[in-house]
């Protein structure tokens, strides 16, 4: 089985050093690589009439932004590298969704990176990375 | 940056106008100003004809009548959809390739947000003072009738919106009426049009009647009520408290500042919430009054003594403060539910039978239970007091719940002001073309009217109010008989598919 592999990134700065790690197993194993980006989403959040009406143009403005600021960059540098990579970016709970395009893209093991977050914050929203590891069918990878 | 200018120019300049009369006896002034029209609007539309002695206005027998066709041609869509509408809005049936889209459950909190408010407060006092707690037993009955008609215009809002080149949605009776009918030949198009123009006007009106004024003047009876009633520093100066509420207002809707609205639409659900949950808490502290309290609810709706009217008195508050406060086949919420994500229209009919439920089934009777069961309701209480009874009787129980009640009064208003100013202003440039001028002068005209609804006594406020609001209705429902058809094709194709296990199920995240 050829691996396939998914890195997570928050922005295209911010995932330096897991993009790096999961390169470097691509280039290994000739590995597809991933690049996914979640917009925090919630199908239960309360809008306003108004927000709703313009709420699919929004959506159009958020992922063409989701592309060209993190993942296109990202994605560009690495095919230059001759890797074989491609952008993913959708809406959602960020584990659970990752979870979900790991699903669907036969992904063999999900590369996140670690962000330096405070206790109380880790405590009260827990972490992307302890979520997945709970949901995910694959091997998950933290790079600290 | 010059959109906030010009809204806080406007907002300035309209509180000099009105501090420049800021004296004693304002109040009195606008309200004599405007009484004598509201009385003339409301008489032409509570035209009513005499049914066992009683007056009854022929736009209520207009509701009832559509809402029970439609559960009888849907073949009670109210009780077969009820689990699958519930299942929509869970997101049993959402596809994640729509993440980031308008979902059912949003598309039906937003709606709700709209509807509950005042009318299930204030509107359930007045139904229970003037036709005693039989009036409860038919405001049920009209909320699940009115299941039906919510399924029938919100699947038609859907079914014929628009979606504009920008990326941008706008639906709801006004494109169903006219694009609808236009399917039917020409002479059913330019029916189409009539209706949709007429459709328009009564809900620019309504917006300021129902969707503004019954708001503004509500909220601020109850702020004059916990701070010391007649006493109170506050009772005399409604011109300023709408001035306020304007303000507040003319930010969102001229200042562009999204966030007031945005914050309110996060706090109402929760609001709601605890005002539920302290009716229940009331309900279950008095188990023991609650099978009397069933007793002449049942007993009240078919025996009526001292009430005026008799049966049909009772029948009759109780059909009109069920239809004002869901607002089921006024039209108002098609627009609402009609900006969420989805292939089948019929999905969000399911769905918008939520609405009268939880709003009318669920809220009302709650309000309805505690006011009979404390014991506030007594035939001789005034009853334009509305807001006001419902306090008194919240408060026999919770000395301190008046004052969360006018946090949520407050905050229901608020949020069915900026609701009602959309619906009002897509008709509006419905009528008037969109453009940079009639956007502005709806929206100035709407702060107006928040200032004279605060100045104005109940009375001729609420027949105001009831009047635009019902008056929808007319062009609204005239326009679903027509449009019928199209919505059983939708449904019995679902219906099929469902039922053959064909939709996809997943399971939202």
């Amino acid at each position: 089985m050829s691996s396939v592999l998914m890195v997570g990134i928050d922005c295209s700065e911010c995932g330096e050093r897991a993009i790096a790690y999961a390169v470097d197993h691509a280039r290994r194993s000739n590995a597809k690589l991933f690049i996914a980006h979640i917009i925090e989403w919630s199908p239960f959040s309360f809008s306003t009439v108004e927000e709703n009406f313009e709420r699919h143009k929004r959506r159009e403005e958020e992922l063409k932004r989701a592309h060209s600021e993190v993942i296109d960059p990202v994605v560009n540098r690495l095919e230059a590298e001759g890797l074989d990579v491609e952008g993913l970016v959708r809406h959602g709970n960020v584990a659970d969704t990752l979870h979900e395009l790991a699903v669907e893209n036969g992904v063999t093991n999900i590369v996140l990176g670690r962000q330096g977050k405070s206790k109380l914050k880790k405590h009260v929203f827990g972490s992307v990375g302890s979520h997945l590891v709970q949901a995910a069918e694959c091997p998950v990878t933290v790079v600290p | 940056m010059s959109k906030l200018r010009v809204g806080i120019t406007t907002l300035i300049g309209l509180f000099a106008s009105f501090s420049a009369f800021a004296e004693a006896g304002i109040d009195e002034r606008i309200n004599l100003a405007i009484k004598p029209f509201a009385d003339a609007v409301a008489g032409a539309v509570f035209s009513s004809f005499p049914v066992a002695g009683v007056q009854i206005p022929f736009v209520l027998v207009w509701l009832i009548v559509a809402a029970t066709i439609f559960t009888f041609y849907f073949k009670f869509i109210n009780l077969r959809a009820f689990k699958h509408g519930f299942e929509l809005v869970r997101g049993d049936y959402h596809d994640p390739k729509a993440a980031g889209e308008v979902t059912h459950f949003q598309a039906l909190a937003t709606a709700l947000s709209g509807t509950v408010g005042l009318g299930n407060i204030a509107g359930v006092a007045v139904a229970v003072s003037l036709g005693g707690p039989g009036a409860t037993f038919w405001m049920i009955l009209a909320g699940f009738l009115g299941m039906s008609s919510k399924f029938t215009e919100c699947t038609l809002g859907v079914k014929y919106r628009n979606e504009l080149p920008d990326g941008t949605v706008s639906g709801g009776p006004m494109y169903y009426l006219t694009k609808g009918l236009a399917e039917k030949g020409a002479n059913f198009a330019r029916l189409g049009k009539v209706l949709a123009v007429m459709f328009a006007i009564f809900c620019v009106g309504g917006s300021f009647g129902g969707g503004n004024m019954f708001q503004a003047n509500q909220s601020f009876s109850q702020l004059v009520n916990v701070t010391g009633g007649d006493a109170s520093w506050l009772a005399d100066k409604g011109w300023l408290f709408g001035l306020v509420i304007a303000a507040l207002v003319g930010l969102v809707i001229m200042g562009g500042i999204k966030g007031i609205a945005r914050v309110t639409s996060k706090i109402v659900p929760f609001m709601a919430v605890i005002y539920v949950l302290a009716g229940l808490a009331i309900i279950l502290m008095n188990f023991t009054l609650v099978p009397s309290a069933f007793g002449s609810i049942i007993d009240g709706a078919f025996t009526a003594e001292g009430i005026g009217g008799g049966v049909i008195g009772v029948l009759f508050q109780g059909f009109k403060r069920a239809a004002f406060s869901n607002e089921a086949g006024v039209g108002s919420a098609a627009i609402a539910h009609s900006a969420v994500q989805t292939s089948r229209p019929v999905t969000e009919g399911f769905v918008a039978l939520y609405e009268p439920f939880v709003d009318t089934i669920v809220v009302c009777t709650i309000t309805a239970l505690v006011i009979i069961i404390t014991g506030t309701w007594d035939p001789s209480v005034d009853p334009s007091s509305g807001v006001q009874l419902t306090s008194k009787a919240f408060e026999s129980a919770f000395g301190w719940f008046p004052y969360v009640l006018t946090i949520a009064v407050l905050l229901f208003a608020f949020s069915t002001m900026i609701s009602w100013s959309y619906y009002g202003l897509k008709s509006w440039t419905f009528l008037f073309g969109e453009n940079k001028v009639t956007d502005a002068s709806y929206k100035i005209l709407f702060l107006f009217f928040v200032v004279v609804g605060s100045s104005m006594q109940l009375g001729s406020v609420i027949d105001f109010s009831d009047a635009m609001i019902f008056a929808m209705a007319f062009p609204n429902l005239l326009g679903c008989y027509f449009l019928l058809p199209m919505v059983k094709r939708e449904l019995d194709e679902y219906w099929a598919d469902y039922k053959s296990g064909k939709l996809v199920k997943t399971r939202l995240s």
